[in-house]
């Protein structure tokens, strides 16, 4: 038997990956990008296992509304990640420091 | 009454419009246009306060008080400018412009090719208006204006040739001494505030005896003070104000040092104005000084200290306006003890009588020093009597006076001091009877030796001066009259004072020693005999004929004196190390105790503390929060996400 938790526990664990690829991830923004992504589904899952457990489609909606921003995001990302590469010919996280203090 | 007031108005004013007109056109008119503005102010003043001694001591007017000008109100107290004229200012209103008169003409042939000769009238009109201001004054916050305009004036003339290093010393010391007198004043003054609530005179006069029987006031400073103290604090702060302007141990070093400035100022101030101010101050406040003992002892004490101290330096000076100096410092002495034995009426007279002959013996002297050009050591001068008879004839008289020859001025006046300490009540005035004994033989001792080496003597002038001649006519015309005033001054105000002239201005609480004297002197003639037999005049004239002997006859003698007293004279010579005491400990203390503060105070906690401690305070923090900002994306989710983790688990745990 599937039940909430297992649901959240997933979820959870989606998260985690998700931020921890954003910590230790230091070569690219592409990686950092798919773990944006990753964290966006995690809170999608959490969203859909309360949706029916609490019998209330409200939240679907909001994944809909979720992934459509994701998938934007993920288009204006990329397309400013070609801008980056070619302004500067790399895009490494650890190079994008000019707003260092 | 209406006339009178003119008459004080003019007799104040004149001096300080003369002194502002030519003051501020300094630059633009001649020489003679300022003389003749400035001398011409003040003989109509010296005309004026000559009209009102004239109609207070033959017409028998009454007092003249009256307030003509509020200028401020503070807090419910009146601050005002008015004038109190009873026999007391009459006659100081007559002394400082009459002196003041006589050193104007003088000036004019003794300044002469000065650059600063417009400069220097306007200097001494102010000073002339600033102790008239003081002398006539109805309220104590006039008395405080003219007290310090005299001290600003005295600063501007002494440092008067400021390309002189030690001219400038010398007024900075007198400036500087003079503040913590006023100091003292100053305090006096809050203490009279405090206590009657008034600061006009006749209203804390009428009121001190009432306010000492029913025990009414008190003064809560640190310490409380019942009436008698509180009027023991308030007498002895005046007196401390009056022992910086009339220069009593210990402060009276700025007095010798006041020689740096031209000589007809050193005639100023110490014959009329200025150290005058002390005295007149003090007899002024006899109402309040009268109902403290302690007060008066130290006065007394404080007076025949310096009358006998200040006596035995004059006789090893050898610059001829030093000696006279301190004699001005050992008659001030004289003054002071006769203040604090409460015959206040002897104090005043010998004021009279010593700006005279003092004024005289100065403006001599300065005669001397033109005639050498500049020459002031009396060991280079000797035998003048030859080149400058008049100069010699009043000099003569001058020391006369001064040593209390009967028939002078001084010795009218200083048999009155002595007899007056002699019979007076106040605690230890026998043993100060001695000590000015001593004095007298001391004083005439000095000023003769000054007299006999300057005048007398072989001559030991400096061969390349050329021929020495007599001072001009605007020199010597003043000598005449101050030396005129010297011998008759005595004999015409003798009678007078002995009866009782300032009965009005003058208190005394128990007896008057006027009463007990009158019986004893009776009059002027009676004194002249008397005085013919009686101990000062031996003593006086014993001084003459040694220093005669001593510096004319046995010039040997007085070496091999030297050398055996070797350590006395050192002793003398350093003045009893009060200058060196001054400078090494005082003033090394102060500059220490300022570069303490300069350097722990100012520059570390006011500069490295609060200006630049804030502002490197900024720069650290911004530097820290600097280092957070890395740029990089990875730890500002790190540090937003612990953040957010942190928030969380406190939410957590205020819920549980």
């Amino acid at each position: 038997m599937i039940v909430l938790s297992n649901y959240l526990m997933f979820s959870c664990i989606l998260f985690v990956i998700g931020l921890t690829g954003i910590f230790i991830n230091r070569k690219n923004i592409i990686i950092l990008l798919m773990c944006i992504e990753l964290v966006l589904l995690a809170v999608n899952t959490n969203f859909l296992a309360f949706s029916r457990f609490l019998g209330d489609y409200t939240g679907q909606i909001f994944v809909f509304f979720i992934l459509t921003v994701a998938a934007v995001e993920a288009a204006i990302g990329l397309a400013i990640l070609v801008i980056i590469f070619r302004n500067r010919g790399t895009i490494s996280i650890r190079k994008m420091n000019n707003l260092k203090g | 009454m209406e006339s009178l007031k003119t008459y004080i108005l003019i007799t104040v004013f004149f001096p300080l419009i003369g002194s502002i007109i030519v003051g501020t056109t300094c630059r633009i008119i001649s020489n003679k246009t300022s003389h003749i503005i400035t001398t011409t102010m003040v003989f109509v003043s010296t005309v004026f306060s000559t009209k009102i001694l004239y109609m207070y001591s033959f017409q028998d007017i009454q007092v003249f008080e009256k307030t003509l000008y509020t200028w401020g109100c503070i807090n419910g107290t009146q601050l005002e400018i008015g004038f109190l004229i009873d026999k007391l200012t009459a006659i100081m209103l007559f002394v400082v412009s009459f002196i003041s008169f006589l050193v104007h003409i003088y000036t004019i042939g003794y300044m002469n090719h000065d650059t600063g000769y417009n400069r220097f009238f306007s200097y001494i009109s102010l000073f002339t208006f600033a102790m008239l201001m003081l002398v006539s004054s109805n309220n104590f916050l006039q008395l405080f204006f003219g007290w310090e305009a005299v001290g600003l004036a005295s600063y501007l003339l002494i440092g008067f040739w400021f390309e002189k290093e030690s001219a400038i010393f010398a007024n900075l010391k007198a400036f500087i001494v003079n503040r913590i007198g006023d100091l003292g004043f100053l305090l006096g003054l809050a203490g009279i505030f405090c206590c009657f609530d008034s600061l006009n005179y006749r209203e804390v006069f009428t009121r001190v005896e009432e306010v000492i029987s029913n025990n009414s006031i008190t003064l809560n400073t640190v310490i409380q003070f019942d009436s008698i103290s509180a009027v023991t604090f308030i007498s002895i702060c005046l007196f401390i104000g009056a022992m910086g302007k009339s220069a009593q141990m210990p402060l009276h070093v700025w007095l010798p040092d006041s020689m740096e400035g031209p000589t007809p100022i050193s005639a100023l101030i110490h014959a009329a104005t200025m150290v005058t101010a002390g005295i007149f101050m003090i007899t002024r406040m006899s109402p309040i000084i009268e109902y403290s003992e302690t007060a008066l002892i130290f006065i007394l004490f404080i007076g025949t200290l310096t009358c006998f101290s200040m006596g035995l330096v004059g006789i090893v000076q050898n610059d001829i306006k030093r000696v006279i100096a301190y004699s001005t410092l050992s008659q001030l002495g004289l003054m002071v003890a006769a203040l604090g034995a409460s015959a206040y009426s002897a104090a005043i007279f010998h004021l009279v009588t010593h700006a005279f002959f003092k004024a005289l013996l100065f403006l001599g002297a300065g005669s001397v020093i033109i005639a050498l050009h500049h020459e002031q050591d009396i060991r280079y001068m000797g035998n003048l009597k030859k080149y400058m008879p008049i100069t010699y004839i009043t000099m003569l008289i001058g020391n006369l006076a001064l040593a209390g020859i009967p028939g002078f001025a001084g010795f009218f006046s200083k048999d009155l001091i002595i007899e007056s300490v002699k019979i007076s009540h106040t605690a230890f005035a026998h043993l100060s009877y001695y000590f000015l004994m001593i004095s007298i033989f001391i004083t005439s001792f000095y000023s003769f030796r000054m007299f006999f080496l300057v005048f007398h003597t072989n001559e030991r002038i400096n061969k390349h001066l050329g021929k020495i001649k007599e001072s001009p006519k605007v020199i010597t015309i003043p000598l005449i009259i101050l030396a005129i005033f010297s011998s008759i001054s005595g004999w015409v105000l003798f009678d007078s004072i002995i009866n009782d002239y300032f009965s009005i201005a003058i208190f005394n609480k128990n007896h008057n020693i006027l009463n007990e004297i009158i019986h004893e002197l009776h009059d002027s003639k009676h004194l002249f005999l008397h005085g013919l037999i009686s101990t000062p005049f031996i003593l006086s004239l014993l001084g003459i004929v040694i220093s005669w002997y001593l510096y004319c006859k046995n010039p040997v003698l007085t070496e091999k004196i030297r050398n055996k007293m070797n350590i006395f004279y050192r002793i003398l010579n350093n003045k009893y190390g009060f200058d060196d005491f001054n400078q090494y400990v005082i003033a090394n203390l102060t500059k220490k105790t300022g570069r303490i503060l300069w350097k722990a105070g100012d520059e570390y906690i006011i500069d490295g503390g609060l200006v630049n401690g804030i502002a490197n305070s900024l720069k650290n923090m911004s530097n820290f929060v600097k280092k957070i900002q890395t740029g990089r994306l990875y730890n500002y989710v790190y540090i937003m996400i612990t953040g957010f983790i942190i928030l969380l688990l406190s939410l957590l745990l205020n819920f549980s």
